[in-house]
């Protein structure tokens, strides 16, 4: 998951990262309040998780708190690249004499981590590693060793730190990789750190990224979570599904999250063909398919106003495909009259031939069932363009 | 022949008297693996179908002589089982197990690195399967025969239906390297076993979105590998940042695309596949 930087920076201050006074508020009092207190210029800027929010307008100084009120009021509630700021971040605003990159990251090629850090902050990183390559070091970090002060002396000397402050760069190095240990992060970055006239080295904004799978040791994690109750996502997750909202018109469910992105792929090829017809949703109930989970997923796919038909592509491998098949029944007998959209199935694998039994034996009027992947992806294709037309 | 997994393995199960440790320790019996021990702290003397259970890997091993162990243990567990496998220098040691934090894979990556004395499948995989002579992990063993096509993807089901569609052409291994950001063996790893096993004629590689392990494939199999190999890649649908599933399934801005990777696997010389099946046919067409 990625955090918010008020998140990032509140993880910062956990851990004895220097930040700059701030708060995080949804609404303009709120917003005076927090300029008020830090009584001095203040920066708000807009709580999204998105990049490039500068340049969107959801970043702007307010020499005061009349002012505050000003720009907290057009960030608040404003449209970035589809997000809505709903949040905005009141910091006390800095005296910038220079600005710095800093970040560790999960390096998946080299299986440990990566230290980056640069002279050259406050502009996009992917720019400074295109353009002028030699200014961002890179500095590979064992996950055993970690970043010891020694370390973190060697990444700040790399990235041709002015000596006068290569000691106040590696004491902040050591502390983020303290956040990136003990909050299980697979990203901490600060961007820029900065350099003030009085000789201060601030973390004036941070990305962070967590460990979903570290949730279990890490509880204070849960509350970073904001996803809006209502939404489809939000829904499945409550029911231990794994699931992702897309734009599309086929409902798609499978087991295993391979073989379901792969479904998407194949669903989309056939629906070139009509129309542009394409995949609604990946959800994977998992290796078993038990007919609860099949009928929770059902009920959540059949539910999503834009799908027009369903694909369930179940290959049995530890399943049987019988019991794949009478989970699907028992799924759309529970639903009852929630089921109103063609739902086209393709079981193979194990015990196939008598999975397709069943589930023609029953011949449920809204479900088809079709041998291969391949023919089954074209036909619920073709279904959702009829519905869609219709 | 086959890779990593032969006739002379000797699998032990740490986690055997967990649920899904009991259950898939009955399936690979029963698909003819010689398991051999369990490891469960504080377990010692108990069995599952005869089979003993030890208290650590060291003294299964040193009873049993066992030379592969699968990991079935909870996420919160794994790493100090790995690491207690790794002490005991298991040459092979296959990791199930799902859901783990990146940062203890991580470690016990490193660890087994430091120690080179045992290679890591997994984890988040479905283990590896030798069709016909031995099985460690949780792939169903009746989809297909002994055969001379070997196969490594991410998926475990992908996996399973490649098995299905090839299943007349059997396999001499199929590796499940699984899901995860930090995995233990490589598709490279995988493609130079196959490469150098004599029993292995063409090679499969599936891939999905996420890293860049396929275009490192890419590279290895063209400078290396001289086997016929075809491809398959998931993900042309995936959105940039989100998770499909596997942990380390996602789309990082321009990086680790589906498009990127079929790219540069052609341009490797790579017949790929645009669903399972296309690929499973060129297969056919190559090997008939």
């Amino acid at each position: 998951m990625d955090l918010y930087e008020y998140q990032a920076k509140q993880l910062f201050g956990k851990h004895g990262l220097p930040i700059t006074a701030g708060d995080v508020c949804s609404d303009v009092d709120t917003a005076v309040a927090i300029a008020e207190s830090i009584n001095g210029p203040v920066v708000v800027k807009a709580q999204v998780k998105v990049g490039g929010r500068g340049k969107a307008g959801g970043v702007k100084l307010a020499k005061d708190p009349a002012q505050t009120r000003e720009v907290a009021d057009a960030i608040l509630g404003m449209d970035i690249k589809g997000h809505t700021v709903h949040k905005v971040l009141v910091a006390h605003a800095a005296d910038i004499a220079e600005e710095y990159y800093v970040s560790f990251l999960l390096d998946r090629s080299n299986r440990s981590f990566l230290a980056m850090a640069s002279v050259e902050g406050g502009v996009e990183i992917e720019e400074v590693a295109v353009n002028n390559p030699e200014a961002l070091a890179k500095i590979r970090v064992d996950a055993l060793e970690g970043v010891t002060p020694e370390k973190a002396r060697e990444i700040a000397k790399a990235a041709k730190f002015d000596e006068a402050i290569q000691g106040q760069v590696a004491d902040i190095l050591v502390k983020l990789w303290e956040v990136m240990v003990a909050e299980d992060a697979t990203l901490v970055e600060v961007n820029p750190l900065v350099l003030t006239p009085t000789g201060e080295v601030l973390a004036l904004d941070g990305k962070v990224t967590i460990d979903d799978n570290a949730s279990y040791r890490q509880p204070d994690h849960a509350g970073f979570d904001d996803s809006a109750a209502d939404d489809i996502e939000a829904r499945a997750k409550a029911m231990d599904l794994n699931y992702v909202k897309l734009q599309g018109d086929v409902g798609i469910i499978g087991n295993g999250a391979g073989l379901v992105m792969s479904t998407l792929d194949v669903v989309a090829y056939a629906g070139e063909e009509f129309g542009g017809i394409k995949p609604a949703n990946f959800l994977d109930i998992g290796g078993g398919a038990s007919a609860e989970v099949m009928a929770n997923g059902l009920d959540i796919v059949l539910n999503d106003p834009e799908v027009q038909a369903v694909f369930v592509n179940i290959f049995g491998g530890i399943t049987a495909c019988d019991a794949v098949a009478n989970g699907i029944l028992q799924a759309v007998d529970q639903l009852g009259e929630r089921v109103t959209k063609p739902i086209v199935a393709r079981i193979d694998g194990n015990n196939a031939v008598e999975g397709r039994a069943i589930l023609n034996k029953a011949n449920h009027k809204f479900i088809e069932l079709v041998d291969t992947m391949d023919a089954a992806a074209r036909r619920v294709a073709e279904l959702a363009a009829a519905r869609k037309g219709a | 022949m086959a890779i990593w997994l032969n006739k002379d393995s000797k699998i032990l199960v740490q986690g055997m008297t967990g649920s899904e440790g009991t259950k898939h320790t009955r399936r690979m019996v029963a698909s003819g693996s010689h398991v051999v021990a369990g490891v469960t702290p504080g377990k010692a003397g108990a069995d599952v179908d005869g089979i003993p259970v030890f208290n650590d890997v060291a003294s299964a091993i040193a009873a049993t002589g066992a030379n592969v162990s699968v990991v079935f243990v909870p996420p919160k567990f794994a790493k100090a089982a790995v690491e207690e496998a790794v002490d005991a220098k298991i040459p092979l040691c296959v990791v199930i197990t799902e859901g783990i934090p990146v940062h203890d894979t991580a470690r016990f990556f490193q660890y087994a690195v430091n120690a080179g004395t045992t290679r890591i499948i997994g984890p988040n995989c479905p283990g590896i399967i030798s069709p016909g002579v031995s099985n460690a992990g949780i792939i169903p063993a009746d989809i297909t025969k002994p055969g001379r096509i070997g196969l490594v993807s991410k998926s475990g089901t992908l996996t399973y239906q490649m098995m299905y569609e090839l299943r007349d052409f059997g396999f001499s291994t199929c590796v499940g390297i699984g899901g995860d950001p930090i995995i233990g063996t490589t598709h490279i790893d995988a493609l130079e076993a196959f490469q150098n096993d004599p029993e292995t004629d063409a090679i499969v590689v599936i891939g999905e979105i996420g890293g860049d392990a396929e275009e490192r494939a890419a590279a290895y199999i063209k400078d290396h590998v001289t086997k016929p190999v075809v491809g398959y890649v998931a993900g042309f649908t995936a959105p940039e940042g989100k998770t499909m599933g596997h942990a380390g399934a996602i789309v990082s801005g321009s990086s680790g695309t589906a498009a990127a990777k079929a790219e540069a696997l052609e341009a490797a010389g790579v017949k790929l596949g645009r669903t399972p099946s296309a690929a499973a046919e060129l297969m056919r067409q190559i090997l008939s």
